[in-house]
């Protein structure tokens, strides 16, 4: 401990490094790399605090490395010492101060964006798919086309993408990292999460609320296609897959099991807002009315 | 066999999994072996009389202490494990039941079980010492706390070989941990050690609260007090406003499973966002009741090490209770995601930001008590300036979740896991740690050696930022927590690989911090003055460690630093007065008038009111287990019989005359004797 202090924080930001080194690819970083309006105003926001956090985390790194290096306690230091010096209202106020104006800065945009992202500018009409949590999978409800899928969606680009999200199983959340933040999925309730792709692409989607034993697997894929592309998928699901019946649904609930992406050309009518309501929804009148608006 | 017989121990061990048929093995081992050296060297009788029924708060602090260092093990061993099984996707390590029971355990070890037991280790080892008392207000109720904690802390332990333990997260959330979708006893062990153990953490609650209120020596007016002292207050405040909110939501959950009540099921019109909320509106405010403690021994040691008073001390204590008041108005972010409208989650998000900055303020003042100061790097010191980088980083990025837009990408990921890591590390490990090494000397009447404390020190503090700066990274990539295995083409893997060294870095870390205890007790220096660091307090005015009584005579308190205005009256050093304030230099002068006369603390001795030890807490917090145990398994043979026990404990005392006794004047005096201070 004879060096100067600085020395040793050398080698930490060496450690600090290695991470970001090795791990090389920027597009990597899902969050950071947004496809779609929701996600990107969430990521400005991201960038935006980083900024503003890193104007108090450098200086005060910096400021605890020399004066630790510059009042360490050494027969020759002649640096100045003032034991009883304890107030100062100046420097007070200017700590006080310059946490408060960041907080300020940040504050104004959160509330900004809070509200935004509760529901886009809509140009065109949306595209509504029901999102069912199930132990281990993911349903979609395609309520317009009137098809499902299992463990995939896919959706057009361009054009919003209203999800309505319940759970059939203990509560997950719905996470598509690359489209926007994630929202939960509960039973008895309809909740609402609005995502949009602007390119064509597979995103990757994943449960980030845990529910149990194969929870780990509950990876699921966003594809976006032009609405051509859309469209012509939706014909070929309702021409060649098969209908879910109500007994299909029954063994995608009651198997708890992981099973692979499925596609089916119907579904039972209603089957969403029935299974809302025997999970509770019939308690929460105003729920079940969104959920079927 | 009968096949009953056989379908009942399928049930109550924890089969066909070699890591826990070696923790059975273990366990019996561990437990023959202290049996064993107990008998042996006839150890029985003393630890009945010295530590089974000390209400001694001196004592029940070392308990404490000990019980929160082998939890820290039990809690660190299970993070080894699961970096082990997150080394490298696809690894067959552990199996998905047997990781989740693991992050389940940790969490719920090392908040309620490691983190808590710290910090009411530094509570009962310092705080009636610094505040010149001879115990805490309720030293009967101090030895019940203890008890519960521990028995709660065992009946959590014991799930992992009997029964199996939790396994819905350690926010067990329902439904999944309703009855539905947990069977078995594992949630129930879960429920019950919590409420059990919370008890405990209540009654330290309300005890130091009254302790600091009212048990302080004549002239320490609570602007006088140690900052450690406002931080225990602050948090005793907390302790005791939040915890019945816990007690509802484990109470309720718990007649969800056993009683077949609705108070958490969406059928039935109950609703488990109630729970959620109970259980926030406790979780953040613990969070502070752990991290305010810390901040507090930060404050003691920098000024201790700085040889400086403590830079802004009203700032201090009002950024304290500041945090105080806002600690309960931002529970709700931490489920921002769960459909609340923008203009809660705005609120919430303001109120989070807010209480940012009186922390902010607290290390612009600690880093100004060390400047123009003159710092000496001691093993305390050096926990407290490893805290510094850490807990800005930690907060930083508490700030970055806070903004409700932002954390919708965050929320669940890893980027939130190494955010709690950073604090509660950075912050409460940190400071538990650093308080442990200052307080040592006080403690046991030894340093602990600064060479090994070193070593621990930057293997631990290395080992930290190598395993979570790439936690950060890999949230930001996608990785959600609570998963046992990752897909392979995501980018995770080397990050993963790295966090995974940086875990087992901060476990050579602990094993040093472990062995550098076992060799100081052989080794290391000797406290032969009670005032090893130059101190500034009143604990170090004491002998090392402190005689039962704590004070021969209750001291005269005449300024802030109560000790170091005492020495230095009687070093007759008034150079730095100088160099002060006006107001400043009447104190001093003022301290040097009275000072003398506290010092000699002259006057004939006179005899002090002691409190009784006891058995009854310990058989009162065995009878909870009991029945805890009994409800675990829904054995109500086993359970009746627990409850009444602890009617009969409860009323027995109720019935109980002679609570207390004196110290005659002569035996006071042989003891102050045996210290060379009379």
């Amino acid at each position: 401990m004879n060096k100067p202090f600085w020395t040793k924080w050398r080698h930490l930001m060496f450690v600090l490094l290695v991470p970001l080194v090795t791990s090389g690819c920027g597009e990597r970083y899902l969050v950071l790399n947004p496809a779609g309006p929701v996600a990107r105003i969430e990521q400005r926001l991201i960038i935006l605090t980083i900024v503003m956090v890193l104007i108090v985390v450098i200086p005060v790194i910096i400021l605890t490395a020399v004066i630790v290096a510059r009042y360490r306690d050494r027969p020759d230091r002649t640096a100045p010492y003032m034991p009883e010096w304890s107030e100062s209202k100046v420097l007070e106020v200017v700590w006080w101060g310059i946490p408060i104006v960041i907080i300020g800065i940040i504050g104004t945009f959160t509330v900004r964006d809070t509200f935004r992202l509760v529901k886009p500018q809509l140009p065109e009409a949306p595209l509504t798919i029901q999102v069912t949590s199930l132990n281990w999978k993911w349903l979609f409800q395609y309520p317009d086309q009137n098809i499902a899928t299992v463990n995939y969606c896919k959706i057009p680009t361009n054009r919003p993408v209203e999800f309505v999200l319940t759970s059939d199983a203990p509560m997950n959340s719905f996470w598509v990292p690359q489209l926007g933040g994630q929202e939960y999925t509960m039973p008895g309730m309809a909740m609402r999460l609005w995502l949009q792709a602007d390119k064509p692409g597979v995103y990757f989607g994943h449960g980030a609320n845990f529910t149990g034993k194969g929870y780990a697997k509950m990876a699921f894929d966003v594809v976006a296609t032009d609405a051509q592309g859309f469209d012509q998928w939706t014909k070929q699901v309702k021409a060649s897959a098969p209908p879910l019946t109500k007994q299909g649904y029954k063994n995608l609930t009651t198997k708890q099991d992981i099973v692979g992406k499925q596609e089916f050309s119907s579904f039972p009518p209603g089957m969403f807002e029935a299974d809302i309501r025997i999970n509770g929804g019939m308690y929460m009148k105003h729920q079940l009315k969104e959920a079927t608006d | 066999m009968p096949a009953s017989v056989t379908n009942f121990a399928t049930h109550f061990f924890v089969l066909g999994d070699p890591l826990i048929y070696g923790a059975d093995a273990s366990i019996v081992l561990v437990t023959l072996a202290i049996l064993f050296v107990l008998t042996y060297f006839k150890k029985w009788g003393w630890l009945w009389r010295e530590w089974l029924t000390t209400v001694d708060h001196k004592k029940i602090g070392i308990m404490y202490l000990i019980a929160a260092l082998l939890m820290f093990f039990r809690g660190g061993v299970d993070a080894i494990l699961m970096r082990t099984q997150l080394v490298w996707p696809g690894m067959h390590f552990l199996q998905s039941e047997h990781y989740n029971e693991i992050f389940t355990t940790h969490g719920t070890i090392m908040i309620l079980f490691m983190a808590m037991p710290f910090i009411f280790a530094m509570f009962n080892i310092a705080v009636p010492l610094q505040i010149g008392a001879r115990d805490v207000a309720f030293p009967y109720l101090n030895a019940i706390s203890f008890w519960m904690f521990f028995f709660g802390a065992m009946l959590l332990n014991l799930s992992f070989v009997i029964g199996g333990s939790p396994d819905a997260g350690w926010v067990s959330y329902p439904p999944l941990a309703g009855p539905e979708y947990s069977i078995g006893p594992g949630e129930n062990f879960y429920l019950l050690a919590l409420q059990i153990s919370g008890i405990g953490s209540m009654g330290t609650g309300i005890n130091f609260f009254v302790t600091i209120l009212k048990m302080r020596a004549p002239g320490m007016t609570l602007m006088r007090m140690p900052l450690f002292c406002w931080s225990v207050l602050a948090a005793s405040i907390l302790i005791i406003l939040a915890f019945p909110a816990l007690t509802a939501a484990l109470a309720l959950l718990l007649f969800d499973r056993l009683a077949g009540s609705h108070f958490f099921t969406m059928l039935a019109g109950g609703n488990p966002m109630m729970y959620i909320n109970l259980f926030w509106v406790w979780g953040h405010p613990e969070v502070y009741i752990v991290v305010l403690p810390a901040f507090g021994i930060f404050s003691e040691v920098v000024a201790t090490f700085s040889r400086k008073r403590t830079f802004g001390y009203a700032s201090m204590v009002a950024s304290l209770m500041t945090i105080v008041v806002l600690s309960y108005l931002v529970w709700a972010h931490h489920f921002f995601t769960m459909g609340a409208g923008p203009g809660v989650n705005s609120f919430f998000a303001l109120a989070s930001m807010i209480i940012g900055i009186p922390t902010g303020v607290k290390v612009f003042n600690w880093l100004f008590t060390m400047y123009r100061g003159r710092i000496r790097m001691t093993a305390p010191m050096l926990w407290t300036v490893g805290f510094i980088p850490n807990f800005v980083i930690g907060g930083a990025t508490g700030v970055m979740l806070a903004s409700a837009p932002t954390d919708y990408q965050y929320h669940n990921s890893y980027f939130l896991i190494a955010h709690f890591h950073q604090v509660l590390i950075g912050g409460v490990v940190y400071g538990m740690l650093a308080g442990m090494y200052y307080w040592w000397p006080k403690m046991f009447g030894h340093m602990l050696n600064e060479r090994w404390a070193r070593h621990a020190f930057w293997w631990f503090n290395i080992g930290f930022y190598v395993c979570f700066m790439p936690q950060y990274l890999v949230g930001l990539m996608g990785m959600t927590r609570r998963i046992y295995d990752y897909p392979g083409d995501m980018g995770w893997n080397t990050l993963n690989l790295v966090s995974t060294i940086g875990a087992y870095m901060m476990g050579i870390g602990f094993i040093l911090l472990v062995l550098d205890v076992v060799y100081s007790i052989f080794y290391g220096e000797r406290d032969k003055t009670g005032d090893p660091w130059d101190g500034r307090t009143l604990e170090w005015s004491l002998p090392s460690p402190a005689p039962h009584y704590n004070f021969a005579r209750i001291p005269i308190v005449t300024a802030r630093d109560a000790w170091w205005i005492m020495k230095e009256a009687r070093r007759g050093d008034l150079t730095d007065v100088s160099t002060t304030e006006g107001v400043e230099s009447v104190r001093v002068t003022q301290s040097k008038q009275t000072a003398p006369q506290s010092l000699k603390q002259s006057g004939p001795l006179q005899p002090i009111h002691m409190p009784k030890d006891s058995g009854r807490p310990f058989v009162l917090s065995v009878c909870f287990f009991i029945f805890g145990w009994g409800l675990v398994f829904q054995w109500y043979w086993m359970a009746i019989p627990g409850f009444l026990g602890i009617l009969a404990s409860l009323l027995a005392r109720s019935f109980e005359k002679e609570t207390s006794y004196h110290i005659p004047v002569e035996e006071i005096e042989k003891t102050e004797a045996a210290y060379g201070r009379l």
